[in-house]
């Protein structure tokens, strides 16, 4: 039956194989041309620089989500673990939880915004590798542990900030939530900075396709000599460091810490990550797929915006939107393999 | 059964008919106006290699997908079966390699799913349920528990409850896709005399395998399919059909071209590996797995060394403890004299020991994704720099040399390596181990599910790589295979060595004896 398959895909397959790996980017483009059809302003610099600036944040997230969901993982603490370094960073900014509600700018007794950012991206790290080790040791599946995670770094967060948030950096902070370089929002520039790295290093790196493989089939990973423990590990060290910067990032372009800040992310940063076409099953995907998904979500949400649509229905077209998108590539793929 | 039935059956007019059914897909003919007929009381073995069409004959069979022309008449009526459902209703049931039983269901509730028996008040009547399925079981020769979950069965005693299933829903004809490929050899003979008997019963058997041994001892008739077509019809006349009958209806040429046996090589290499008192205990994780004990073996470079011993005779066990993914209990291994201890695959693979495993799919290949990554993902560290980073130009070199030196069929190397006929996928996993130059090679069943013509290049590329030099350990179930490239031969029986003889000396008969131990044990006392 196998020469047959294999025959058989070379005819009429072409069309389907383009679908599947540019689908969600025609989607994008369309959903742009639409929204610009009913409303020219939309495709304005000024406003396409405001959906960059708004997905950046999740976006950050999403790429790190990549690499746990390459892994046929899942991560949801990752809203509650934004909230915990964004504190952890406003403590270390302000020197202290002392300054709570305090607006004021000036006079701020703190450690600097670098080592506000060194302590969120580190926190976050060790928070995804104390995760990852209840993964790949006490052997408890990711979506509980990550779940646990999700409940304990917000208790974490409130305990810290007694529930209320911590406002008020100095401007060198501030400069990375809301600072320009040139027309550019700086947190679009650190959004795709770090998507052409995480690019780079799943796909021209020994580390990357190691994830991919593990992903792929783990036991067969583990008979090729890959140390798949260490591997899962280190992919819930790199979410939690992504947490960690986009928590800086959002702290400082709102000038605020919150204890609630984050509350069902994980939820968009999954969403990206899927309709991006990465299988939640492992070993398929991309980071260039998962930067589509985080805009298709953007322009979503924007458009929908711009156009007087309420929140409410936002939430439903784009809930309607990822089960689509995931229908329409299982579609797509009956179509290759068969 | 004796030759009269057989001619009665004979007589008898056919139960399912297959006339001139042909199957299109996208331009590709995937079966091409093939016909048969199977009798009630019959056993028809359905024989081809991979890729020869009987996975598509059996989709069509049963009510999977129609085929593009032709006709199947079952019991004298047109047969169109719309879906796997219809099928079985009409009464043909076939039987998975991939057994469909749920298992976290008792047997009872698997033989009665969506038929329960009602009692009072249209609620389920589980007593009335458990008598009957107990009788049901009984017509296959299983004694046990109706309540019993399906997933502590053992694989044979599932497929004999599917078995039980199809034949209380009155199904005429039984399908059976590969049903010995997991089962030991009692399980087999069980398998087989139930066959016997239900084909006394009058129910018509379609027998599908690779197994020509098992097909050759009990078909009534074979029909062999090759490359989508009908290449003949075999009959059982007086005696079981001769293999080599078969195998040249099947590959189109003489049996004596497979499994040529190689001249005898000089091997006069040192001991590279060498393994001493080696046991494993049970692994409360694995209890299924079998204990090693006393385990003394040598390895010399440049040898093939075959490792002969039925499913459940540790074969599989040895090799993963040599490669680091079970643990020791006790004894030594040592490699080119020095002693190691291989906690993870990942040790035994830098220390120069590669293992082709038994179990592709799970084991062995990436499915989704491409060749490439399939091809190097144990020896990254060798097409990658020192940041870090893959030489992909190295990289595709080193596999367009290993495609052209093992003669791998592909399209591209990123093509999925599901896309590949079995063959194929072995030989980039050869690759695979190639590209790190292993001092040993472990490969257990090489030639499982990789065409008869295929099995024959695996086994040429194996005698090529021990003549550069690698030792290497081949297990393996069929017996052929082990006579055609084995320098020297060890079998194995419940865990233990049985015996070690030269390739030359040995024979089938010689070795099948070693492997059943009790005999020996018993020309010994």
């Amino acid at each position: 039956m196998t020469s047959t398959t294999e025959q058989s895909q070379r005819g009429g397959i072409n069309v389907a194989r383009l679908l599947m790996s540019f689908g969600p980017l025609m989607f994008l483009a369309l959903l742009i041309v639409v929204f610009t059809v009913l409303k020219p302003s939309f495709i304005d610099p000024i406003n396409i620089f405001n959906i960059m600036r708004q997905i950046s944040i999740t976006g950050l997230i999403a790429l790190g989500m990549t690499f746990v969901i390459l892994t046929a993982g899942i991560d949801l603490s990752v809203g509650s673990l934004l909230a915990f370094c964004g504190m952890v960073a406003a403590v270390v900014a302000k020197g202290g939880t002392a300054n709570t509600l305090s607006l004021s700018t000036s006079g701020a007794q703190g450690y600097g915004w670098f080592a506000a950012l060194l302590a969120a991206v580190v926190i976050g790290a060790l928070a995804g590798g104390v995760q990852g080790f209840a993964i790949t040791r006490l052997k408890v599946p990711p979506f509980v542990v990550t779940l646990g995670g999700l409940t304990v770094f917000r208790g974490l967060t409130l305990t810290i900030s007694n529930g209320g948030p911590i406002s008020g950096f100095d401007a060198s902070m501030r400069w990375f939530g809301t600072g320009l370089i040139g027309p550019v929002p700086v947190p679009a520039i650190i959004f795709a900075a770090a998507a052409i790295l995480c690019h780079i290093v799943l796909r021209y790196t020994r580390y990357g396709r190691a994830v991919y493989a593990v992903g792929g089939n783990a036991e067969a990973a583990r008979l090729s000599g890959l140390r798949v423990d260490r591997i899962l590990i280190s992919v819930y060290v790199i979410v939690g460091f992504f947490a960690g910067l986009a928590a800086f990032v959002l702290s400082a372009r709102l000038n605020s810490s919150e204890a609630v800040a984050g509350i069902g992310y994980e939820l968009t940063v999954i969403s990206a990550v899927v309709i991006g076409g990465t299988s939640l099953f492992g070993g398929i995907g991309s980071v260039g797929g998962t930067v589509v998904g985080a805009a298709l979500i953007g322009v979503l949400q924007n458009g929908l915006q711009f156009n007087n649509v309420s929140s409410y229905t936002q939430s439903i077209v784009i809930g309607l939107i990822l089960i689509l998108a995931v229908a329409f590539d299982r579609w797509l793929k009956s179509r290759v393999r068969r | 059964m004796s030759v009269a039935e057989n001619v009665a059956s004979s007589q008898s007019p056919p139960l399912l008919a297959v006339e001139g059914v042909t199957k299109r897909f996208a331009g590709v003919t995937a079966l091409s106006d093939v016909s048969l007929e199977v009798r009630p009381g019959e056993i028809l073995g359905l024989l081809g290699e991979n890729g020869a069409g009987k996975s598509t004959l059996l989709k069509i069979l049963s009510g999977v997908m129609p085929p593009t022309s032709g006709r199947i008449v079952f019991d004298g009526v047109e047969f169109n079966p719309h879906n796997p459902q219809d099928a079985k209703r009409l009464g043909i049931v076939t039987i998975y390699q991939e057994l469909s039983l749920i298992p976290t269901l008792t047997v009872a509730e698997n033989i009665f799913i969506g038929r329960a028996p009602l009692g009072r008040f249209g609620l389920v009547s589980w007593r009335k349920m458990e008598v009957d399925s107990r009788a049901i079981i009984a017509r296959v020769g299983l004694d046990l528990d109706p309540a019993t979950p399906v997933s502590a069965l053992s694989v044979a005693e599932q497929q004999l409850v599917e078995i039980a299933r199809a034949l209380s829903l009155k199904s005429r004809l039984i399908i059976m896709d590969e049903p010995t490929s997991a089962l030991t050899e009692t399980e087999v003979q069980k398998l087989m005399s139930i066959m016997g008997r239900l084909r006394k019963d009058g129910v018509a058997i379609m027998f599908v395998t690779h197994r020509l041994e098992e097909a050759s001892a009990i078909c009534d008739r074979m029909t062999v399919l090759r490359d989508g077509r009908l290449a003949g019809h075999l009959d059982r006349d007086g005696g079981p059909i001769k293999l080599p009958k078969i195998i040249e209806k099947m590959v189109g040429r003489a049996a004596s071209e497979l499994y040529a046996r190689p001249t005898l090589r000089d091997v006069a290499g040192d001991v590279r590996l060498s393994v001493r008192g080696l046991r494993t205990v049970r692994d409360p994780q694995a209890p299924h797995a079998i204990v090693l004990e006393g385990i003394d073996l040598d390895l010399k470079a440049g040898e093939i060394l075959g490792v002969a011993g039925l499913v459940g005779s540790g074969r599989t066990e040895l090799a993963r403890a040599i490669f680091g993914a079970d643990r020791i209990a006790a004894g030594t291994i040592t490699l080119d004299g020095k002693t190691i201890a291989p906690e993870t695959p990942a040790d035994a693979i830098a220390l120069g020991i590669g293992l082709v495993p038994e179990d592709r799919k799970h084991q062995a290949i990436f499915a989704a994704l491409g060749i490439l990554t399939n091809f190097s993902v144990a020896a990254l560290g060798r097409y990658s720099n020192a940041l870090g980073f893959m030489a992909e130009r190295r990289e595709r070199q080193a596999l367009a040399s290993y495609r052209k030196a093992l003669s791998i069929r592909m399209a591209s190397p990123e093509q999925p390596i599901e896309g590949l006929s079995g063959g194929n996928q072995q030989k980039v996993i050869l690759a695979r181990w190639l590209a790190r130059d292993p001092k040993v090679l472990i490969v257990d069943e090489p030639t499982r599910g990789v065409d008869v013509g295929a099995k024959a290049e695996v086994h040429q590329i194996l005698v090529q790589l021990a003549g550069r030099g690698i030792a290497i350990m081949m297990i393996s179930s069929e017996l052929p295979e082990v006579l055609a490239v084995s320098d020297r031969i060890v079998t194995m029986r419940r865990g233990r060595i049985t015996g070690e003889m030269p390739g030359i000396e040995a024979t089938e008969e010689k070795l099948m004896e070693l492997m059943a131990l009790e005999q020996t044990q018993e020309a010994t006392q």
